[in-house]
């Protein structure tokens, strides 16, 4: 029979939660208000004056092929971040998970990347991959590779994929090693007996027993790629060359504190809410169902 | 030491400290926000205690608080929340947004005349406080540190190529025949340039005679609009898109990221800032050169002058008549022949007066480093028209990033110059809209 701990107290659940709530209020529910309010002013920089617009900083933005485009560059960045944090991350974990000896140097050495800053990331990669100064770039100079990310989008484009997906295997590594621990061992040894190879059953077994891990490792890392890859971006390429790495958060950023349109920058906040609202909504409804707990 | 000691220690320090300190604010506190690091910040650190020295009334407090762009948010942020600096440094691009900004700044020419300062607006040099100075000739901010375009040749690359090491192009023609030649010589990055709007479409206008912007580039009011997709300017991009084609002009980046291709001799002639002139004499291991930013021949009546870059000094409203004293103090402090004479000399940047100018002239600086006054007389040698007073016009900073996005699609070719000038000069007009607007 279960047992069940019940609180008599009625005021006492709501106290427990206080201080979550009080988190969540001040820090979110607070500014997305506050940013849905600007999104229909047209203030000027020093806030001495502003008018409320309706939503014209809306169809200004909708009218601007290049926010459209910023969607564009969103969504091939989130994906391929993701993509690559997330399949390195597995690979590293299923390699890390089979060693014995030296195997916690290992894992500690895996997650080294994540106490790094995103702009410090950026700045480390530019050493590297700066065609003026990058170390590795001047041995692809050498053997007559064409690399220039500074004129090149297509090449700015794959150096912060890679540098803000680089950021990210630490933490798809930890889950992904956690994930794999918790897998029961007889499972996969009943698998062996059964004659199932190593491929076979990683394909059948291990992999289907990740899905929860590798579905919240999906929204976050989503989530990572669209909000927490600015200073990455902001240290390499600033958006360009062009607008090749021009992402929506990154665009936020530059209209609001650079451009002091601070009217446009909250539309572009109330937006990419929604959009990142949205896109966790689709997961939770469509992938999720594909996931065995 | 027991705790009690401790405590009583720590009691008497609470206590005492804040009256010490107190008195020492007996003097009036100036506030002075500003975006000079490095090198640039020790020098104005060292203006800063100099003038604390010299008076016993006022203090001036110098914040660093990042670079230009960061500089001005801080500003505007602080203004927001009432706790606004006295001084504020904005860069010139930010020039129109702090005009607009009427409510925020109190005009320097103001802030002089009340505190009963000695001030003659004349003493200034027109091409420099132009850029600040309102149509009626009143001066709004204290130009801090300005610039303006010219041209490095390494001496080393030029003789290394067969060419003259002394020889100095004054035109975009005679520029071409030494990029072909240093092409033949072998050298991957025959010219390169920072700040490329500022140099080649900015400077370009003023400099020929031609328009960037309507309304005087600004001067005339807010509802002007980007012209600077002309014959001269498409002219020139594509010339130098055609340059960077055939390997003449390599693009290093939107900033002055070519400044360090330039020092270390892999490019071999720059289009920079006369200001970058103490970085490239510190590290370049070549002789070089630095001579006037080049024009076209065929224009009439090129080349006419340059315009500024850099930053001025504005003084922000809310404060004590007392502490504005103290700003009106210091900025004549800071306007004086000497303290302007070193800093032109310390740092590349433009005197702000002609004392200053003469003085240093007077000291034997420009023989003994030959190409400082390249800047001076390129920027005052003729008498400036409604074109080449300076550009003041709304969101210019992203309207600069417009122009370099366009520009970067030119270099790698995607786009012909014409195309994208006419681009730019739209998108720019609708953030001049935009600004318009909110400026209202």
């Amino acid at each position: 029979m279960e047992k069940r701990v019940t609180f008599d107290h009625r005021l006492l659940p709501y106290l427990l939660l206080t201080p979550q709530l009080v988190v969540t209020i001040v820090f979110f529910f607070w500014p997305a208000a506050q940013a849905l309010y600007q999104s229909l002013l047209l203030p000027d920089p020093f806030g001495l004056s502003s008018r409320f617009v309706w939503l014209s900083n809306f169809e200004y933005l909708f009218n601007d092929r290049y926010y459209l485009e910023a969607f564009t560059t969103t969504a091939v960045f989130t994906f391929f971040v993701t993509l690559v944090s997330m399949s390195m991350a597995l690979l590293f974990a299923v390699l890390a998970d089979q060693v014995i000896k030296g195997a916690s140097t290992y894992k500690t050495l895996l997650i080294w990347p994540y106490a790094v800053a995103p702009a410090v990331a950026g700045v480390m990669w530019l050493f590297m991959f700066q065609p003026s100064i990058g170390v590795l770039a001047f041995y692809m100079k050498a053997v007559g590779v064409p690399w220039n990310p500074v004129l090149d989008g297509t090449h700015a484009m794959t150096l912060v994929i890679l540098a803000a997906a680089w950021k990210q295997i630490s933490y798809n590594f930890l889950f992904f090693l956690a994930g794999l621990q918790a897998i029961p061992k007889s499972l996969i040894e009943a698998a062996a007996i059964d004659g199932a190879g190593k491929w076979h059953r990683f394909r059948t077994i291990v992999f289907p027993l990740l899905s929860p891990t590798t579905f919240f490792l999906l929204v976050v890392n989503v989530v990572y790629a669209f909000f927490e890859t600015f200073g990455i971006i902001h240290t390499m390429t600033a958006g360009g060359p062009g607008r090749s790495t021009t992402i929506l958060v990154y665009k936020v950023y530059s209209d609001g504190f650079v451009g002091q349109d601070l009217g446009s920058s909250a539309a572009q906040s109330v937006i990419l809410m929604l959009v990142v609202g949205v896109l966790t909504i689709i997961q939770f409804r469509y992938i999720e169902r594909r996931v065995h707990y | 030491m027991n705790f009690r000691t401790i405590f009583s220690a720590a009691t008497a320090l609470t206590v005492v400290l804040p009256a010490m300190m107190g008195a020492a604010q007996a003097q009036t506190q100036v506030q002075f926000w500003h975006a000079m690091s490095g090198r640039l910040g020790e020098l104005l650190d060292a203006q800063v205690a100099q003038f604390n020295e010299s008076q016993s009334e006022y203090e001036v407090v110098a914040t660093l608080k990042g670079n230009y762009s960061e500089a001005l948010n801080a500003g505007i942020a602080a203004f927001r929340a009432g706790e606004q600096p006295h001084i504020l440094q904005v860069f010139e691009v930010g020039t129109a947004t702090m005009m607009a900004a009427k409510g925020a700044i109190k005009p320097v020419y103001e802030v002089m005349a009340e505190a009963e300062e000695p001030f003659d607006a004349s003493a200034y040099l027109a091409a420099v406080t132009g850029y600040y100075t309102t149509a009626e000739g009143e001066m709004l901010s204290l130009p801090y540190n300005s610039s303006t375009p010219v041209l490095y040749l390494n001496k080393d690359a030029l003789e290394a190529a067969g060419l003259d090491p002394e020889s100095k192009p004054a035109t975009w023609p005679e520029v071409e025949e030494i990029l072909v030649k240093l092409k033949e010589s072998g050298s991957a990055c025959p010219l390169t340039t920072a700040w490329q709007s500022w140099v080649h479409l900015e400077n370009l206008g003023a400099y020929h005679d031609v328009p960037f912007a309507t309304q005087a580039n600004g001067f005339g009011g807010i509802d002007t609009e980007l012209v600077f997709n002309g014959d001269l300017q498409v002219k020139h991009i594509s010339k130098l898109a055609d340059w960077a084609k055939d390997g003449l002009f390599s693009y290093s980046g939107r900033r002055n990221e070519g400044g360090a291709r330039f020092r270390s001799g892999e490019c071999a002639l720059f289009t920079e800032s006369s200001a970058g002139y103490a970085g490239v004499k510190a590290e370049a291991d070549f002789p070089f050169t630095v001579t006037n930013l080049p024009y076209w021949p065929d224009v009439e009546g090129a080349p006419l002058n340059t315009i500024i870059g850099g930053a001025s000094l504005w003084v922000m409203s809310g404060h004590e008549a007392e502490e504005y004293t103290g700003v009106a103090k210091f900025l004549t402090f800071l306007s004086s022949p000497e303290v302007q004479a070193q800093w032109h000399q310390d740092t590349g940047y433009l005197p702000i007066t002609h004392a200053a100018y003469e003085l240093t002239r007077e000291q034997g600086f420009y023989e003994e480093n030959p190409g400082t006054d390249v800047a001076i007389k390129q920027m005052t040698g003729k008498e400036p028209t409604a074109n080449s007073k300076g550009i003041r016009i709304g969101n210019f900073d992203q309207i600069r990033t417009v122009i370099d996005e366009e520009l970067e699609a030119v270099w790698q070719g995607q786009k012909d110059a014409k195309a994208a000038l006419d681009e730019a000069v739209s998108r720019g007009n609708e953030l001049l809209r935009r600004f318009e607007q909110s400026a209202r």
